[in-house]
């Protein structure tokens, strides 16, 4: 097929469908218990140089412990999918765990503004960036999921977004239309919060999905963190509510309040005030260590962040305010 | 006449611009003020989707992210980036409301960088996210931004989402779908539309205590003019008690 045109943009994973095909006939199919702790599931599934994917939308639904523990561990030179990333990137720029980034979406926390940190470090030249679009970014995903080596999309076409990915645009065989060539992108690692699973991996996702379905999918490992573990039986006895599958995943962890201090459907709002201290502090570089020291470092886990935050009264706190906006009460 | 800020008249002028019936896609903000403005005013069946997956919610508040829980308050659906990207992609729909830091006379945005190194950038923001593949596939592509010579640029750094790229029919050959394209920017100053053949910015409507001059001093290309220049109209009394009573009671928006 001709190319027309491709962006100068460097590929940082391989969209080869055969090589991701020699993988997954290789990822264990077994319904075998995937129960561990964070720190154990990042110690054995996400390295140093690997590419990670994180889940959810920025500030909602995502897997905190997750992002907090690659900073723990010390993990570098990762790529990173900035796939709708907000608080998530926040994290990972603070402990600049990754130098090679697909751009769709970074350094804002949207209506809250920009973090200063993450600009900083984005200003720096220390990462090697390559420029996507959400939508783009979903489709690379999604072609992963698929199996092939691309999907056709009609956006970006026309833009410098087109010429500093690495996209191409090619000749449709039936229309002769133009279309932009979205190559596949399979991580080596993603991370999903959800709000149920069992002790297999079986999830259950409450409202909006983004591209989590793909990412669970597309991802060689998959490390999910779940709100509360559900039996098996009950994953049995309602199976139309099962989004991911067993066999995709590679660990389960239990960390209740697992998004905070994002926002969890149903369950509990953004802590919008530790946002804005997280935006706030930032600007002074001695300030913003102490700050990581504090809700980070010193911590063992996510029980301990959010203790170090208000613990279950603050919890209590967002849980009302995310069932007010349910119940839709002033 | 009524007490109102620039914020109010611009969200007050964006939410006329919305026909009953249409769909839109929003983000946070002023685009989600007067999607809501809208649907209490001129478009009481307007379609509102969310690009991380809410579908026809019935927006308690506004949302500080376009993934949060109010984009699905009560909502029909729950859905995912694909299917909102797509249902845009497939011609479902109509408008988008968009923003950036540099608009050139094609309506071309740059939320993406200042300075010519791409990878050691001046100023970094934050890119695309949707903006592209909103301002790519849906039919009509609005802008809401205050107005001054250095936003409204001769040449963006980075042309991040298109609008008319070069002009002409430029937009249309580059692939992108047919027909599609900058419809209404809306500034502090005037709102604007896009003259047909050459595709280039022109004033429309001057907005209350600016003049011609004003509108052009605040410009760094020239605009093109309709023949017939109108006023825009100032927010009603109804409009501003329902913006400031039920869109945004907080003011998070008007109060900017």
């Amino acid at each position: 097929m001709d190319v027309i045109d491709q962006g100068v943009g460097r590929l940082f994973t391989d969209p080869d469908a055969d090589n991701a095909r020699a993988f997954f006939r290789k990822k264990p199919r077994a319904m075998t218990n995937k129960l561990m702790t964070v720190k154990e599931a990042v110690e054995k599934f996400a390295h140093d140089g690997e590419y990670l994917a994180i889940g959810g939308f920025g500030a909602n639904r995502i897997p905190t412990a997750v992002c907090h523990e690659l900073l723990r561990q010390g993990r570098k030179n990762m790529g990173f999918a900035g796939h709708t990333s907000t608080h998530d990137f926040q994290i990972l720029a603070a402990g600049k765990v990754f130098n090679k980034l697909d751009i769709a979406y970074i350094i804002g926390l949207e209506a809250r503004g920009l973090s200063p940190n993450a600009r900083r470090y984005m200003q720096s030249g220390e990462v090697e960036v390559c420029e996507w679009t959400n939508y783009s970014l979903s489709a690379r995903l999604k072609a992963a999921a698929m199996g092939v080596s691309f999907v056709p999309t009609r956006n970006i076409m026309g833009t410098d977004t087109f010429k500093f990915s690495g996209a191409k645009i090619i000749e449709c065989p039936f229309t002769g239309a133009k279309y932009a060539a979205m190559p596949a992108l399979y991580p080596d690692v993603a991370a999903i919060h959800v709000h149920e699973a069992d002790v297999y991996g079986n999830c259950r996702i409450r409202g909006i999905t983004i591209s989590d379905l793909d990412l669970a999918r597309a991802t060689k490992r998959l490390i999910i963190t779940a709100e509360r573990l559900i039996s098996n039986e009950e994953i049995r006895s309602e199976p139309s509510y099962t989004v991911i599958p067993f066999y995709l995943v590679d660990a389960v962890c239990e960390v209740p309040y697992g998004s905070y201090p994002g926002n969890m459907y149903g369950e509990y709002f953004s802590d919008e005030e530790h946002i804005m201290e997280w935006m706030t502090v930032e600007k002074d570089p001695d300030e913003f260590k102490k700050f990581l020291d504090k809700n980070i470092y010193n911590c063992k886990d996510q029980f301990d962040y959010v203790r170090a935050n208000g613990g279950m009264e603050k919890m209590w706190k967002l849980r009302h305010q995310e069932l007010k906006i349910l119940n839709n009460e002033k | 006449m009524a007490d109102y800020n620039i914020m109010e008249l611009m969200i007050c002028a964006a939410s006329r611009e919305l026909e009953d019936g249409a769909s839109i896609v929003v983000g946070t903000g002023a685009p989600n003020a007067a999607a809501m403005l809208a649907q209490k005013t001129v478009a009481p069946n307007l379609v509102i989707m969310f690009e991380a997956g809410g579908i026809s919610p019935l927006l308690p508040g506004m949302p500080i992210s376009v993934g949060d829980s109010n984009t699905t308050w009560k909502a029909v659906m729950a859905s995912g980036m694909c299917d909102v990207m797509e249902t845009c992609c497939r011609g479902m729909v109509d408008y988008t409301f968009l923003g950036g830091a540099q608009i050139d006379m094609y309506g071309n945005l740059n939320s993406t960088r200042i300075g010519p190194d791409h990878q050691k950038p001046k100023v970094r923001f934050p890119g695309s996210g949707g903006a592209n593949d909103l301002g790519s596939l849906c039919w009509r592509m609005m802008v809401m931004t205050p107005q001054d010579s250095k936003r409204f640029t001769e040449k963006n750094d980075f042309i991040t989402t298109p609008g008319y790229l070069e002009g002409g029919d430029s937009r249309d050959e580059s692939g992108l779908p047919k027909g599609s394209g900058p419809y209404r920017v809306i500034t502090n100053m005037a709102v604007f539309d896009f003259e047909p053949k050459s595709k280039r910015m022109r004033i429309i409507s001057i907005n209350p205590g600016y003049s011609e001059k004003d509108i052009q001093d605040n410009c760094g290309f020239e605009l093109l003019k309709v023949p017939k220049i109108k006023n825009t109209k100032p927010p009603t009394q109804e409009e501003l008690r329902i913006l400031r009573e039920e869109v945004d009671p907080y003011r998070y928006v008007i109060g900017r």
